[in-house]
């Protein structure tokens, strides 16, 4: 499976997300911005969950590329200590026992498992649960 | 310096009106408010015009006169009715004008608002993942501040139980029903902590206010309402905005905060002295955040300040009082000028069934959008 677009995810085994640190203030965002002024940082693997919903409706397409049958899925905010808050999917949880403060690590997921090319894009699943 | 008075209002019903347009009806709210202020549109001598998705407001020539006025266009998000106000009132401070007009109207299709990526200079794969969801960002928003500060669902539910309660008073506004709290809370959820009853909808309306110089409104022998303070504001580091990918973990400050401060300032009063106050509450929780950023309560007592029903029309700080976004829906160019207008009617003492207690003499507005945008007004009488 492919990336959902370059320059997200490292090529190492297991993956991280790529954000980006300002050469002159050192502050991180995600992903890295174009241009000279960010340079590519490869971010931690856990942190916690500092917020997060449930999408409970599909979302609109254009530009939505996700699956036509809809399931409600969390989505959330993880701090990565020292680095910078990341909007991602949640994995392998129930909705409903997602809470602030839990400890996550990075994943990929496919975005729509049953497409014919399916892509990965970011997430995050419990500490020590099993993909 | 003399303030600048706000002398005639008009509003075109919010919600749905099928069949005319929303520049049409931004043109109903001119002649309300010019009969309001028993002024004739060749009175008027310049216009500030606010509107997101229903064309270019100044194009209201052609229904109202070829006068040859100055008329522009602003577009500035959630804050076009504001930036329309603020831009209205220095045109009259500068001694430029006596007499003028800020519109606002809209009407946007049905469903949530949808936007691309490529709008808010993101990339693609954003948009295609799923996050240019402004529920699910709103929702995010007000769960790590439930968290931090300890608001529950059923403040969240108390919000919108109001608005509805006030909504049925205002002939303005699109819901008209009250809706039991019971109902509210166990009403769909939309996004995780919102249930379909504590979001507003997109939705059709205008609004016109004609302001003139004191000197000009004791001439025309109105009473004096005047626009101490119209502040407008974009966001400052560390704020935490719709459509963001990755915030900084060092939080900061907010538009509202500054806009806020400023208006403040302005009007060379505080928040002790506002008498009814109009907060963007596009959602419930908005309302909740609002109420402190505003700074008429600390993060964390609006629980007590809804469970006490503080801001019921019969409280000691009445808030929305014509039941808000959330019951009037959100026309973007218009909805921050309908916070004033409501205003104005409440100062005047004509609210009748929603007109709020005690003789109100100052009154506050305040609007918040994307991307980290803030107005704020002040009206004394």
């Amino acid at each position: 499976m492919r990336p959902i677009a370059d320059g997200l995810f490292t090529d190492e085994t297991p993956p991280r997300l790529i954000g980006g640190k300002d050469r002159e203030s050192g502050r991180i965002v995600f992903p890295c911005p174009p241009g000279e002024r960010f340079a590519p940082h490869p971010l931690g693997r856990t942190g916690k969950v500092w917020s997060f919903t449930i999408q409970r409706f599909r979302p609109k397409s254009p530009p939505y590329h996700g699956p036509e049958a809809f399931v409600p899925y969390s989505i959330a905010y993880v701090e990565l200590p020292g680095e910078v808050i990341v909007e991602a999917r949640l994995a392998h949880i129930a909705n409903e026992d997602v809470r602030v403060g839990m400890a996550v690590e990075f994943i990929q997921i496919p975005l729509d498992p049953d497409a014919a090319d399916p892509v990965l894009i970011p997430a995050f699943k419990p500490l020590g649960v099993a993909a | 310096m003399s303030d600048v008075c706000i002398i005639g209002i008009g509003i075109h019903k919010f919600g749905r009106t099928d069949g005319v347009s929303g520049l049409d009806q931004g043109v109903v709210a001119v002649r309300a408010a010019l009969a309001d202020a028993g002024l004739e549109w060749p009175d008027i001598q310049f216009a500030y015009g606010g509107s997101d998705s229903a064309g270019n407001p100044d194009t209201m020539v052609e229904r109202l006169g070829l006068t040859g006025i100055q008329f522009i266009n602003v577009r500035n998000g959630c804050a076009a009715g504001g930036s329309a106000l603020a831009s209205a009132q220095m045109a009259i401070k500068s001694g430029e004008y006596e007499v003028g007009l800020a519109v606002g109207f809209d009407k946007h299709p049905r469903g949530a608002f949808n936007a691309l990526p490529s709008e808010y200079n993101l990339p693609e794969w954003y948009g295609e993942a799923g996050y240019m969801v402004t529920t699910q960002f709103f929702a995010a928003k007000i769960t790590r501040y439930m968290h931090e500060y300890g608001v529950t669902p059923t403040a969240l539910g108390r919000v919108a139980e109001k608005a509805f309660i006030n909504g049925a008073k205002a002939d303005h506004a699109w819901r008209r029903e009250p809706v039991a709290l019971e109902e509210i809370l166990g009403a769909p959820l939309v996004s995780d902590p919102y249930t379909k009853f504590m979001f507003c909808s997109p939705a059709e309306g205008g609004v016109a206010l004609i302001l003139a110089s004191e000197k000009k409104a004791r001439e025309l022998g109105k009473p004096l309402i005047r626009l101490k303070a119209a502040a407008m504001r974009t966001r400052p580091p560390g704020s935490f905005e719709v459509f963001a990918p990755s915030i900084d973990i060092a939080r900061g400050g907010t538009a509202t905060r500054i806009a806020s401060a400023a208006a403040f300032a302005q009007a060379g009063i505080g928040p002790e002295d506002i008498d009814v106050a109009q907060l963007q509450d596009t959602e419930a929780g908005a309302e909740i955040m609002h109420m402190a950023e505003n700074g008429f309560c600390k993060d964390g007592e609006q629980e007590q300040w809804l469970a006490e029903r503080r801001t019921h029309l019969d409280g000691t700080l009445p808030v929305n009082t014509d039941g808000g976004c959330l019951a009037c829906g959100e026309p973007i160019g218009a909805s921050g000028l309908r916070q004033v207008y409501e205003n104005v009617v409440q100062l005047r003492g004509a609210g009748g069934a929603r007109q709020v207690a005690g003789n109100p003499k100052t009154a506050y507005t305040h609007v918040y959008g994307a991307p980290g945008v803030s107005a704020v007004t002040i009206l004394e009488r």
